[in-house]
């Protein structure tokens, strides 16, 4: 685009998301970890680094470098050391198929919707090494919870997804996006056809199961620090817990944007055309604020509730939202079909 | 052992060996889980040995005894008025309770009698001290089943409380405020209005945690039906306090077997449950705590005027005799069974706290239950670890 | 507060205590001579002594007659304590100071035991407390635990409370409780010596350093006692004012 040569343009987008990733989760720990939760609870949170504490969260960081690597006699110490690392590339890879704007997506696949859910799921296999590999029994079950529960809900997120892509006829995010800016709905477009809007169900079981992908309150049995005490995380310290840290904050982000692309209409915008180079610079911006919004209603849900049991995650999983998306990708094909 | 090296032989054997493996259901072993002695579940230094079959308890043992303090001994080589101190920290949320029944015990032996004023005040302050001790519970229930935010509300509003307290007697946690016959001091001026006050605020905080927490769908999933305890078992296992009430039980010593407090000069109500679970149990509390609120309103309304401290002598020298004196306390009922014998200190004094009988019943009801209602069970249970060890 | 308990009932009912009496009675006549000796505190509270052989018959009694809450249960060292409160601590020579002539039981020979209500013959007592949630009476159930081998049945299979305080009992002053399904040690660690409530059982930190809560109590002179007397009595009338 820029005329770059291959490896100059494959360099840029290695740095951009080795950039991306850490900055967002900084900046989602801060919004929403420090301030957002603070707020709610009545306090201020951290006040004296920086305005406001902006900068607490490097110091966090700093702290959690500066600690010993510890891992436990008994570990299986490679796989405990793997463990941090697997899931956070699951966080990096997400990041390849979300879009900011016409041009600004490290590789517009095809499959990416596809993509996306398959490398996201990569992360329960990270957590279920990490359990087993602690030597904890607190860990160890809260790997095995992490494994079940991830496995229940991936069903019901490719499901809520697939009557977006019944609706916008392709998975790569790049095109859902152009299908929203430029759909209608009935004949009305000038807002466009964010699929919030016909997808509703889909929208809804798609932020319930990312809630329990992200492993966040109400479902967030397999950390559960009141009864397993940090589950599979329980033994890591330093900077290991901090890329568990920093992969459960990427991740939300991910799935934040996920969510805005696929139903909130992402960078487009309907009066705009889907190539004009304007929203190259606005989409950006446009990205994050529906992802802010988004995320908000993850975390508001994840301060505010108390967390549901592993059976009771299970049955809502497979005897309510299964059934649920399955009757959603019916009606969408047959009103797909009809109109 | 004699050896086999022929390999037609050996593979045969292995496979025999691997068919049989398979053809047989793999069991599997109990795991023995430790919940505790550090484990937030366990608000303090209880240890709770459970042995599981994946996520389900088979056995559950609790294990006290990391802060044992030993005050029946201590109460021994101390004076009247000196164990009071070491009394306090038994139900260390709620203390100015915990003095209460002591000190009642004493007088009945003394054969005297705080003068009304004194008593209105402490009955005042005990239902002080019982907000200040459940409203902790109310947000501490969320935080066990996971919500963080509720018990932030709670901490906020129970400084009101707290400050009232203070203000009265000069401690926060633990006042050291009742005597033998009476009160140390009257009460500061301009702390009846700020009571009154802070009573207002709390039953706002009571509407709060009813509609964040109770009104919760994920919280009834989690509490409705967990840790049932019928009637019998409750009277059976001596628990006490709202553990009791949730069990449909109409007891309540303020009302029942009121030692002398002024609890029997106004109207108030006892709260009960029939459904005896987890859920009715925090219901109980609730309700208590907005009683509690209403009961202290009245109380000062009607306070009367008058001196603070009865006559008693310099020196308390306790005449022979045994008393049990019994409160209901914020966590149920707190009694004290002294016995005398004519000198400055107690012969023997048997502590009876409540959490200790709530606790013993956990191996019993903790039977067939998921881990995660291990913790939602314990935390509706809600003992102070202080309070078991003693 | 025997006083305060008194204006609700007793007064108008006069001395006797009907409710308490006919407690005492009914238990009577389901145990027969198991009941020992009884104590009445009329208006307050209630005293039974039954032999140690009919302490099960007794929890059983208590439980059908509708006191089936159980509160708890624990024992009683009634020997004169040669260590605990020690004759050696400057405490107690205070408190015999005090005391115009020592009864005599205090840091005296040890073998003079001086019991409690409805009274006893033996050094270990275990003393149970049960109540009734519906009548609003409660009753402390005693019974004697031979000196050579304190060893009485369980309560734990009549009421399951109380097992936890039969361990309890069990490890601080060494009573057995027949039946009982484990009795192991509650709070102290398992490789524990000793009784530590058995007055028998030295409070090491005493014994090293006098109790410094000593000044607190001491003497006020004669001379000053009337005075102080006279602010004590001004202080009250002052309060007076600050009515609500």
């Amino acid at each position: 685009m820029l005329g770059l040569v291959y490896w100059q343009e494959t360099a840029i987008k290695l740095g951009v998301i080795m950039g991306v990733v850490p900055v967002t989760s900084l900046i989602f720990v801060y919004v929403f970890l420090f301030k957002m939760m603070s707020y709610m609870q009545s306090r201020l949170g951290p006040m004296e680094t920086g305005p406001h504490g902006t900068l607490q969260i490097i110091a966090e960081a700093i702290k959690f470098l500066q600690k010993e690597d510890i891992s436990p006699d008994n570990a299986d110490k490679h796989v405990f050391v793997m463990a941090p690392v697997v899931v956070l590339m699951s966080t990096f890879l997400l990041y390849v198929v979300i879009p900011a704007g016409p041009d600004l997506v490290v590789q517009s696949l095809d499959t990416g919707i596809f993509y996306a859910l398959a490398v996201s799921s990569l992360s329960a296999l990270g957590v279920l090494m990490a359990g087993w590999a602690s030597a904890n029994k607190y860990a160890l079950m809260g790997g095995l919870r992490a494994a079940g529960q991830l496995i229940a809900y991936e069903l019901p997120l490719v499901l809520a997804v697939v009557g977006v892509v019944i609706q916008a006829g392709t998975m790569n995010l790049q095109g859902i996006v152009v299908a929203q800016a430029e759909g209608s709905i009935f004949g009305i477009d000038w807002i466009g056809n964010p699929y919030i809007l016909t997808q509703f169900i889909g929208f809804a079981i798609f932020m319930t199961a990312a809630q329990a992908e992200l492993t966040q309150t109400p479902f967030d049995m397999p950390v559960a620090e009141s009864e397993l005490v940090g589950g599979f995380q329980v033994e890591y310290t330093g900077f290991r817990y901090l890329l568990f840290f920093m992969a459960e904050f990427g991740t939300a982000f991910a799935f934040s944007a996920m969510a805005s692309v696929m139903f909130l209409g992402g960078w487009g915008l309907p009066f705009i055309d889907s190539t004009d180079n304007i929203l190259n610079v606005v989409g950006p911006v446009l990205m994050l604020a529906k992802v802010m919004l988004v995320a908000f209603v993850i975390f508001w849900v994840r301060f505010s509730f108390p967390r549901l049991r592993e059976d009771q995650l299970q049955k809502f999983a497979w005897k309510f939202l299964i059934p649920v998306s399955l009757v959603n990708i019916v009606a969408t094909g047959i009103l797909k079909v009809a109109f | 052992m004699t050896a086999t090296s022929d390999p037609r032989q050996l593979s045969y054997i292995a496979h025999q060996a691997a068919d049989a493996r398979v053809n047989v259901e793999l069991h599997t072993g109990d795991m023995t889980l430790n919940i505790g002695p550090q484990h937030p579940a366990t608000h303090g230094t209880l240890r709770i040995a459970t042995e599981l079959d994946g996520e389900v308890v088979v056995r559950a043992e609790p294990i006290p005894g990391y802060m044992h303090r030993g005050y029946e001994k201590l109460s021994e080589v101390r004076t009247y008025p000196q164990v009071t101190t070491l009394i306090n920290r038994i139900d260390w949320v709620g203390s100015f309770a915990n003095e209460v029944p002591f000190i009642l015990a004493a007088e009945r032996l003394m054969e005297i009698e705080a003068p009304p004023r004194a008593q209105w005040i402490r009955t005042i302050l005990f239902e002080l001290s019982r907000i200040a001790n459940i409203s902790l519970f109310l947000g501490d229930m969320g935080v066990q089943l996971g919500a963080i935010t509720p018990v932030f509300y709670a901490f906020r509003d129970r400084e009101r409380v707290l400050n009232q307290i203070e203000a009265a007697t000069g401690g926060r946690f633990h006042p050291n405020f009742d005597r033998i016959g009476g009160l140390k001091d009257d009460l500061p001026k301009g702390w009846i209005a700020e009571t009154r006050d802070a009573m207002a605020k709390m039953r706002d905080f009571c509407d709060e945690m009813e509609g964040l927490l109770m009104g919760n769908e994920v919280f009834e999933a989690r509490c409705r039906g967990v840790g049932v305890i019928p009637e019998d078992v409750a009277l059976g296992y001596g628990l006490s306090g709202a553990n009791l009430r949730a069990s449909g039980v109409d007891w309540d010593l303020r009302r029942d077997n009121n030692p002398g407090l002024a609890w029997d000069q106004i109207e108030w109500k006892v709260w009960t449950h029939p459904d005896g679970d987890s859920f009715a149990r925090y219901w109980v509390r609730l309700q208590e705590t907005r009683e509690a609120t209403l009961i202290v309103d009245r109380l000062l309304d009607s306070l009367p005027s008058g001196p603070i401290m009865a006559k008693v002598p310099r020196i308390i020298k306790v005449p022979e005799g045994e008393a049990y004196i019994s409160t209901e306390n914020p966590l149920g009922e707190m009694g004290y069974y002294i016995v005398s014998k004519g000198d400055l200190g107690p012969f023997r004094v048997k502590i009876r706290t409540p959490s200790f009988n709530n606790i013993s019943i956990v191996p019993w009801i903790m039977k067939g239950v998921y881990v995660p209602d291990v913790i939602t069970i314990l935390g509706s249970l809600y003992f102070i670890l202080g309070d078991i060890d003693r | 507060m025997a006083t305060d308990s008194a204006s609700e009932e007793a007064t108008p009912v006069a001395e006797p205590d009907e409710i308490r009496e006919g407690l005492v009675a009914e238990l009577t006549a389901i145990l027969g001579d198991g009941v020992v000796e009884s104590h009445i505190e009329p208006g307050a509270d209630l005293w039974v002594r039954v032999s140690p052989d009919r302490w099960q018959d007794a929890a059983r009694a208590v439980k059908s007659m509708g006191l089936n809450y159980f509160s708890f249960l624990s024992v009683i060292d009634w020997m004169a304590a040669p260590d605990g409160r020690s004759e050696t601590t400057e405490l107690n020579e205070a408190a015999e100071e005090g005391e115009s002539e020592g009864e005599g039981e205090d840091g005296g020979a040890a073998g003079i035991l001086e019991h409690g209500h409805a009274g006893g013959s033996t050094r270990l007592q275990v003393f149970a407390r049960v109540e009734s949630p519906t009548r609003h009476v409660g009753m402390t159930l005693k019974a004697d635990l031979a000196d050579a081998d304190p060893r009485i049945g369980t309560w734990s299979d009549i009421f399951p409370g109380a097992d936890w305080h039969e361990r309890e009992a069990w490890e601080m002053f060494g009573a057995h409780f027949d039946g009982h399904p484990g009795l192991r040690n509650l709070y102290l660690p398992s490789g524990f010596q000793g009784r530590p409530l058995r007055k028998d059982f030295p409070l090491l930190a005493r014994q090293v350093k006098p109790w410094p809560g000593v000044v607190d109590i001491e003497e006020i002179p004669p001379e000053l006692e009337a005075e102080l007397e006279a602010q004590v009595m001004a202080a009250f009338e002052s309060d007076q004012g600050e009515g609500s």
